[in-house]
């Protein structure tokens, strides 16, 4: 794992949202590195800060009511954190693109497809027009879209949710980016057509080996697609580590809840483990590890001291001191 | 309602049940086709049972749901209910018959009144079963309360102040209130924390264990059904595609549907390979007028007889049925 | 089992804390008062409010405190702050505090008293206006809303005109064409309701008779009885009805309630057609409650917060609409003053006497102001998007 092989490095980042009576620490101490040609899935429940880290690399947090207030975003060489709004434009679409949860609402309804796709790549690349719709015709195909030439006219409304999705990850490759932000995009797609997205992010990978970002809240996509995972909570990172420490030996608490309380057909007529309690506020924390006061292993000092992350080798990191003593210890 | 009905095994019978939506065009409004959103759907729930129906957006699932409980009127086909045709009643009959089947909602930001007290929406079931004395309706309130998980003192604040699997639980306790033998779960879990759900589904277990309830839960989520239910009913514009035991559906699963709703199902074990022949590219197609099988333009099986003929809904193994005659073929 | 028997399950899980208990009172006052505007405005209401109150005790009666319709001629025409001449006058003429706070009008009436007693009416003009017409819009919106897509059948129709124009043929005169209309439409209803088992079998029956084809939704008919309202310049209309009848402060409180209850129907329509799809109007049909609780207990709360606002601009507009008539003559009758009165008499003497237009001019105008900024700082606060999750 040598330093070249790093392509964005998260560093420590901290965002907190004011408002008039409490600050909201929604990133509170997050690092995370994202190597060339693999695909990073951040996983977590609602509330734990996945998408406000991802908007940050983009310098996408609307700054009035969020502040970030510490950390570096290394890209190239470059601590994003540090640019300029011009220095950020041309990064943004260019070497970095993102893929949104609504593809009802991130297409523009009043242009065509074309007219879309075609906009991020005029302002990155300089392309003459001819060659311009052979690029988005080659984009759509390569996003698996049948019928190219008729999709290009169309507008959103006339595409199935599937199929905006599609031209959502067509206009992140049209510049051919190092690295594709995913945020959720397949919560709100049907079960048949987010197999589809994912075996086409799996294809994209291979072909243009750029790095991916998963962000989503489905262990089950995690599994299907990740090469290492960081598992959030309450605005930092519990857990790291390949996909396949994770899922066959989680060491954090938190993990070892979330597997067990998944349903399943094999599971049937056996009481459901659960995560008692829910997700705290984030401008109410509890002191000390924020899961603690739902976690079956508390011990006293868990109230008292910030857990820092335990290595259990093979860049397995998890953030429970308490399991860390006591390796046998499993839910 | 006669104690004989009480000991019916099978509290709820669907048989045909179709509803169809017209589609108006032109400046006189003329009718030029119909969206036929449930079109021939038949299942049976036993008392004590949960039967879970499955499908993608659009199927006709919720539409089912709210056929059954006569917030739609139906164009066809019998709703039985307790042995009771409950189909052709009118509003005014059907009224003794509304506690008996309660519905709990996907969304748990809409489903709660925002001006009312918590207390006071799942107290307005309680007036519908005709308690009077205000102290007895407290004390059951508090009694619902505390079945659900919720603690009595936050019967009079509001649903912003709750989070969404509290209100959730909440939507469960109206539903209660009336004391209701079925009720159809309209994909409760789908916007609830993955942590919160295994909660919210415990909860609909021990109350199904405790009050010997009966459950229709709707879903998308083919390992939530599997867990919960005893049978399992897979949805496809409207018409139900393969009806067996959960077990069955997973093991011996017959319809190409099924099979590709397996198979995109992301595994939480070691990676597996999607089988990419299963599934074919969704297009948006919005003609609602398909001779023949319904799945076949999606369907990797497809042959030319399935654009000719109805498809029928037949016996294939001890309730099992399925809707396709390739697969009663093999 | 049945849910009394069921043995209550202790710690079923863990309680999530709630955040501390805000009513709505408290969190509704804690974003109405990041508004300062709004602020300034209720102040100014509250003001208004209390200085109609107390005015009107302070003028009522044969001997009030400050007499509005005290005539001293000598005295006509004095400027604001000006004490009076106490030669001239009887000891009870001399104005309450001794100086004439507000100046005299041509007849030599205080101006202040006049404006004390034109504020009540004001209010209640104000206040029993909007009142009735929030009442109707209310009520007629909710019906739009809530039954909209209920078809009028043509046969409804048929025998409603019947009904309508034998009753007016017989007031006309025209006795025996009148009663005929009459009898038949009787007769009608009698066989509608004796055979109405037959025709509620299908919904789309495969005859279809005059019972099923459908006339006009109830929502189409209500909308444009709104439309048609909304077609009469209602100042106009206002003013010949009042010219019509006999000139009271009842009935311009009345007429104008009665023209001004189209906004409040479109905003209650409008929030009713997005409630009905809302998850817990489902609820409660399914838990089987009557759709007339459906509507007052469930649905009309949710609703209010539109009609708050337009209230509260629809009291402005109507103190402006009292105004407008009294300056023209056709307001309240003299010498009750009221501030259009007092706007009116001081038309003629704009040079002579500037406080006679000034004086109420401003007073109008800060109330309607007030007012307006209260109803634009409701509506942001009452604005569902800024609701926040504790």
């Amino acid at each position: 794992m040598t330093d070249n092989n790093i392509l964005l490095s998260v560093q420590d980042l901290k965002v907190y949202f004011r408002s008039a009576d409490a600050c909201a620490r929604a990133v509170d101490g997050v690092s995370f590195d994202v190597r060339k040609k693999e695909t990073v899935c951040i996983v977590g429940e609602s509330g734990c800060g996945k998408t406000v880290s991802a908007l940050s690399i983009l310098g996408l947090v609307a700054t009035p009511p969020g502040e970030i207030i510490d950390g570096r975003i290394v890209f190239a060489g470059q601590n994003l954190l540090e640019l300029g709004e011009k220095e950020m434009q041309k990064i943004r679409g260019n070497h970095i693109a993102m893929v949104f949860q609504e593809p009802l609402t991130s297409l523009n309804p009043v242009f065509t497809i074309e007219d879309q796709i075609s906009e991020a790549v005029r302002i990155h690349k300089k392309v003459e027009t001819e060659s311009l719709h052979e690029k988005c015709i080659q984009l759509l195909k390569d996003v698996g879209i049948s019928d190219p030439e008729q999709r290009l006219e169309d507008y959103p409304h006339q595409l199935s949710g599937g199929q905006r999705q599609r031209v959502m990850i067509a206009m992140a490759l049209a510049c051919d980016p190092d690295l594709i932000i995913a945020d959720e995009p397949t919560t709100a797609l049907d079960v048949t057509v987010q197999a589809q997205i994912l075996e086409l992010f799996g294809a994209i990978q291979t072909k243009q080996s750029m790095s991916i970002v998963y962000i989503t809240h489905d262990l089950g996509v995690v599994a299907a697609i990740a090469d290492r995972v960081y598992v959030m909570y309450a605005g930092m990172i519990t857990e790291q580590g390949n996909a396949e420490h994770i899922f066959r030996n989680a060491r954090h608490p938190y993990t070892q809840g979330l597997l067990a309380s998944l349903p399943s057909l094999s599971k049937r007529g056996k009481r459901l483990y659960s995560i008692p309690g829910a997700v705290p506020d984030p401008a109410y924390k509890p002191a000390g590890c924020p899961f603690h006061p739902r976690c079956p292993h508390k011990a006293p000092s868990c109230h008292t001291e910030y857990p820092n992350m335990c290595d259990y080798g093979q860049g397995h990191l998890a953030r429970c001191p308490i399991l860390f003593q006591d390796k046998g210890r499993h839910i | 309602m006669n104690s004989k009905n009480r000991n019916n095994p099978i509290i709820l019978c669907v048989k045909d049940l179709k509803k169809h939506f017209p589609i108006r065009r032109g400046f006189l409004q003329k009718i030029s086709g119909w969206v036929k959103a449930v079109d021939g759907v038949s299942f049976e729930i036993e008392r004590g049972k949960t039967m879970g129906l499955v499908g993608e957006s659009g199927c006709g699932k919720t539409t089912v749901a709210r056929l059954i409980l006569k917030l739609l009127a139906l164009d066809e086909g019998k709703i039985i209910y307790q042995g009771v045709d409950i189909g052709r009643l009118s509003e005014k009959e059907m009224k003794p018959h509304r506690k008996e089947m309660q519905i709990v909602f996907q969304d748990p930001f809409g489903s709660l009144n925002p001006r009312m007290t918590v207390g006071q929406s799942v107290e307005e079931g309680l007036r519908i079963l005709g308690i009077k004395n205000r102290r007895m309706r407290k004390a059951r309130l508090e009694k619902l309360m505390e079945m659900v998980g919720m603690s009595p003192d936050s019967t009079d604040r509001y649903p912003h102040e709750f989070s969404g699997g509290q209100r959730q639980r909440i939507g469960i306790a109206r539903a209660l209130s009336v004391e209701p033998s079925l009720i159809i779960c309209d994909e409760p879990i789908s916007a609830l924390d993955v942590s919160i759900q295994a909660q919210i589904i415990n909860l609909l277990k021990d109350l199904q264990d405790r009050l010997g309830l009966s459950y229709l839960f709707i879903s998308h989520d083919l390992n939530v059904v599997g867990y919960l239910c005893n049978t399992i009913a897979v949805m496809y514009m409207g018409q139900i595609m393969e009806y067996a035991s959960a077990e069955d559906i997973f093991d011996h699963p017959h319809h190409p549907y099924t099979r590709s709703l397996l198979a995109a199902i992301p595994d939480s074990g070691p990676q597996k390979k999607l089988a990419p022949t299963l599934i074919k590219e969704d297009i948006f197609d919005s003609s609602a007028a398909l001779e023949g099988c319904k799945y076949r333009s999606m369907c990797s099986m497809e042959a030319p007889r399935c654009g000719k003929e109805q498809v029928l809904f037949e016996k294939i193994g001890e309730g099992h049925f399925v809707r396709c005659w390739k697969a009663m073929k093999k | 089992m049945t849910l009394n028997e069921t043995p209550v399950a202790k710690n079923f899980h863990v309680q999530e804390p709630l955040a501390p208990k805000r009513t709505r009172m408290e969190e509704f006052w804690r974003l109405f008062r990041q508004n300062r505007l709004a602020i300034m405005g209720l102040f100014i209401f509250i003001l208004f409010f209390c200085c109609a109150i107390t005015g009107l005790f302070l003028t009522w009666g044969s001997k009030p405190v400050f007499d509005p319709s005290l005539v001293r001629l000598e005295e006509k025409l004095r400027p604001p702050f000006s004490k009076p001449n106490l030669d001239l006058l009887e000891p009870d003429q001399v104005p309450t505090l001794n100086f004439y706070l507000m100046g005299t009008d041509d007849l030599g009436r205080d101006v202040f008293s006049r404006m004390l007693q034109g504020a009540w009416v004001s209010l209640t003009v104000g206040f029993v206006a909007v009142g009735i017409s929030v009442l109707i819009g209310i009520f007629m919106g909710g019906i739009a809303g809530y039954f909209g897509q209920h078809y009028f059948k043509i046969d409804q129709i048929l025998w409603t005109l019947f009904l309508v124009s034998g009753t007016g043929l017989i007031f006309l005169g025209v006795t025996r064409l009148g009663t005929a209309l009459l009898l038949l439409c009787l007769a009608y209803i009698v066989y509608a309701v004796l055979t109405r088992h037959r025709f509620r079998e299908k919904a789309t029956p495969k005859r279809r008779s005059m019972f099923h084809i459908n006339a006009v939704s109830v929502d189409t008919l209500i909308m444009r009885i709104v439309d048609i309202m909304l077609c009469f310049p209602s100042f106009f209309l206002i003013l010949t009805v009042v010219a019509i009848l006999p000139a009271s402060i009842y009935n311009i409180m009345i007429v104008i309630g009665l023209t001004s209850w189209m906004g409040t129907t479109r905003f209650v329509r409008a929030e009713f057609l997005s409630l009905r799809e809302q998850d817990f109007v489902a609820a409660a049909k399914a838990l089987g409650i009557g759709n007339l609780r459906i509507i007052f207990r469930h649905m009309m709360p949710n609703s209010v917060a539109p009609v708050l606002v337009s209230a509260t601009i629809g009291i402005a507009s109507a103190i402006l609409t009292e105004a407008g008539l009294s300056f023209l003559g056709f307001g309240v009758p003299p010498p009750h003053a009221t501030w259009g009165n007092i706007l009116s008499d001081g038309k003629n003497f704009i040079f002579d006497a500037p406080w006679l237009t000034f004086i109420p001019g401003i007073t109008i105008l800060i109330v309607v102001l007030s007012f307006n900024l209260f109803g634009e700082g409701l509506r942001d606060v009452l604005n569902p998007k800024l609701r926040e999750r504790h």
